[in-house]
């Protein structure tokens, strides 16, 4: 628990951090916001004018104190461009990525576990084979590759799925589902790689334990001895890696979201540090920043409540 | 009649792509409310032969023939259901390591309870309320409490009382005690002992099979002892008469080499040599090479002659040939 609450005292010097580095990184990248925004209408006093109307004038730290400033206040800026606020922008954007990497991550769950468990239990079957080929495949092809193939295969040969695009929820769940249908899976994928792999050798490794053969002495059935006892003991590591590749999950939503045109934060983030719209992309990165240590946050947690060993407070 | 009757046991055990006997042809009985010592150095293939009659041999083990004649069925024969029901069910089993033995996720409570769930027809509440009177016939302090503790809270000789709590709790005829005490020091190892002698077999008539590399061990605890070697049982009596008069020379060696005030415990280092791997095993007696009375007949192939004195005494080499 201790090491929970030290996690949550670092949440705000991490996030900290990682806004003066999104705003440094932003400003080292070449190209004016004010001439994106002015095109080719360019001149030079209207340029001056945007320039100081947006405070890119000033010194650098007065900048950063100025957003820093504004951020407290709960005011995340406004888009360059269309001037709406950012917030706004990030409530119709997050939900997007929020549920393809959750749906990502349930789909990975779902196939890996299961079979990493079948093929640790049965090493050289059928299920770890297929487990080592979902490994190679899923380690060795990349995500945007992986995505056009299924687009090919699914919908334009199959027509199972569409291509691209989204659709909100409201629009029914059915309907929902299937537009995610192929972004997750192909964003599954890699995670699914890792995933069975980890699973496979954390169950190995809890097989070979006395108290399996302990609990086999106590003529408890197979079943329950994988699903009850070797599981919990295997899920240790599992979710410490799921905790640490949703980071990747979280970068791999960026790519895909390209790929599919799902208006998420990623899109949102590519978008905007195209036509460098600062307050879009540091607002954007922050908030997934702010994912990933929550997740990882989570991740403990969860961790110290299947590990006994780290709960504080021995009887 | 007997609770247990083995019979021509042969264990085999594939390494490097061909099979070797690890036990090679043992029997012997046991009968309720009586504990039978089997003795013998490392690697001499006792734990081959407990999970042989668990039938929980490691996956490149085999059972290789012979009957294990338990509740009127052959163990060796019956189906993979029946014999699950009779583990942790007629037949408890204790191991070596208590640090190890126990899933270190579950409570103590919930893992004495399962056992239960698994064998009887009892909810969880009743199974608390068993696995607490278990803890308690156990004699482990504060029991109500160990029941919510975690196998790293308690020390190892709880831990061991835990795992003997969960061995006796559906009331097994039969326990088989690998190296129960091993791992424990001397007062809890006689305690442990103790609690096994009075539970088992003082209270309730079963049977038990205390495999242990400490003569002084079975002293204290067994009616009746096998001196195992290299696979074989060399020589089998009550445990009066063997350590009064101990016949083969390997009992000899092993009861010089037991320890006592004075030699560390555990330490077996008096008999020279060690035993032969698998596959490395001398034709006729295995003992050869390691014997201080070896002749020349003993490397006869067919084996030494395996002599019976009396009802129990039974030994099998050539110095006591008729
Ligand atoms: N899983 C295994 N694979 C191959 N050989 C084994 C295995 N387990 C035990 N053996 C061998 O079988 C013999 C008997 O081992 P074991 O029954 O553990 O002896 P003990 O319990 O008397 O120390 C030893 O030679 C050991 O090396
Ligand atoms: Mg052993």
């Amino acid at each position: 628990m201790t090491s929970t609450v030290r996690r949550l005292l670092l949440l705000l010097p991490t996030l900290f951090g990682v806004s003066i580095v999104v705003f440094l990184l932003l400003r080292l990248i070449p190209g004016d916001p004010a001439q994106v925004i002015m095109g080719l209408r360019a001149t030079p006093e209207g340029l001056a004018a945007i320039t100081r109307d947006l405070g890119l004038d000033l010194p650098l730290h007065e900048q950063y104190v100025r957003w820093l400033g504004a951020l407290f206040s709960g005011d995340f800026g406004r888009d360059y461009r269309s001037n709406v606020p950012v917030t706004q922008l990030l409530a119709t954007r997050l939900p997007v990525t929020l549920e393809l990497t959750l749906l990502s991550l349930l789909l990975a769950l779902i196939v890996a576990v299961p079979l990493g468990v079948r093929a640790a239990v049965h090493p050289n079957g059928i299920a770890d084979k297929a487990a080592s080929v979902l490994g190679l495949i899923g380690i060795s092809i990349p995500d945007f590759w992986l995505g056009i193939l299924l687009v090919l295969v699914f919908s334009l040969t199959l027509g199972m799925f569409p291509s691209s695009g989204f659709v909100p929820f409201s629009d029914g769940i059915f309907a929902n589902l299937r537009a995610f249908a192929l972004p997750a899976l192909t964003l599954a994928t890699g995670l699914s790689a890792v995933l069975v792999r980890v699973t496979r050798s954390a169950v190995t490794e809890v097989l070979s334990r006395d108290f399996v053969r302990f609990l086999k002495a106590k003529g408890l059935p197979p079943r329950a001895i994988i699903n009850r006892h070797v599981l919990r003991n295997a899920s240790v590591p599992i979710i410490t890696v799921i905790g640490m590749q949703f980071g990747y999950l979280l970068g791999g939503a960026v790519i895909v979201e390209q790929v599919f045109d799902l208006p998420g934060v990623g899109s949102l983030i590519v978008t905007a540090t195209m036509e460098r719209n600062y307050p879009v992309v540091q607002a954007g990165m922050l908030v997934v920043a702010l994912l990933f240590i929550l997740v990882n946050l989570g991740t403990d947690l969860l961790y110290a409540w299947l590990n006994p060993r780290l709960r504080g407070g021995a009887r | 009649m007997s609770l247990l009757e083995v019979n021509h046991l042969r264990t085999e055990f594939e390494t490097g792509g061909n099979w070797q006997e690890a036990v090679s042809d043992i029997s012997f009985d046991l009968a309720g409310g009586e504990a039978l010592g089997l003795v013998g150095e490392s690697g001499c293939g006792k734990s081959t032969v407990a999970f042989s009659l668990m039938r929980l041999l490691p996956g490149n083990a085999r059972l290789a023939g012979g009957r294990i004649g338990f509740d009127g069925k052959d163990l060796a024969d019956i189906g993979e259901d029946e014999m699950r029901r009779m583990r942790g069910g007629r037949i408890g089993m204790m191991f070596q390591n208590p640090m190890t033995a126990l899933d270190p996720a579950f409570r103590i409570g919930s893992q004495i309870g399962e056992t239960l769930q698994t064998h009887l027809d009892v909810d969880r509440k009743e199974a608390r309320r068993m696995a607490l009177e278990l803890l308690r016939s156990v004699a482990i302090p504060a029991a109500e409490e160990r029941l919510d503790a975690y196998p790293h809270e308690l020390s190892g000789g709880m831990r061991q009382r835990a795992a003997l709590a969960i061995a006796i709790a559906c009331r097994p005829r039969l326990l088989i005690a690998d190296e129960p005490t091993t791992a424990l020091d001397v007062t809890i190892q006689a305690q442990i002992l103790r609690l096994i002698r009075t539970l088992l077999i003082e209270e309730r008539g079963a049977g038990v099979l205390l495999i242990t590399h400490d003569l002084g061990v079975v002293a204290h605890t067994c009616d009746r002892v096998a001196i195992m070697y290299a696979g074989e049982i060399v020589e089998t009596g009550t445990v009066a008469s063997v350590f009064a008069n101990p016949l083969h020379p390997y009992t000899q060696a092993l009861l010089e080499a037991a320890p006592n005030a004075r030699t560390p415990r555990g330490s077996l280092a008096t008999i020279p040599g060690r035993v032969p791997a698998l596959g490395m095993r001398p034709s006729g007696c295995r003992f050869r090479g390691r014997c201080a009375f070896e002749r020349p007949d003993c490397a006869d192939p067919s084996g030494p002659p395996r002599v019976r004195l009396d009802k129990h005494r039974e030994v099998a080499c050539v110095l006591h040939a008729a």
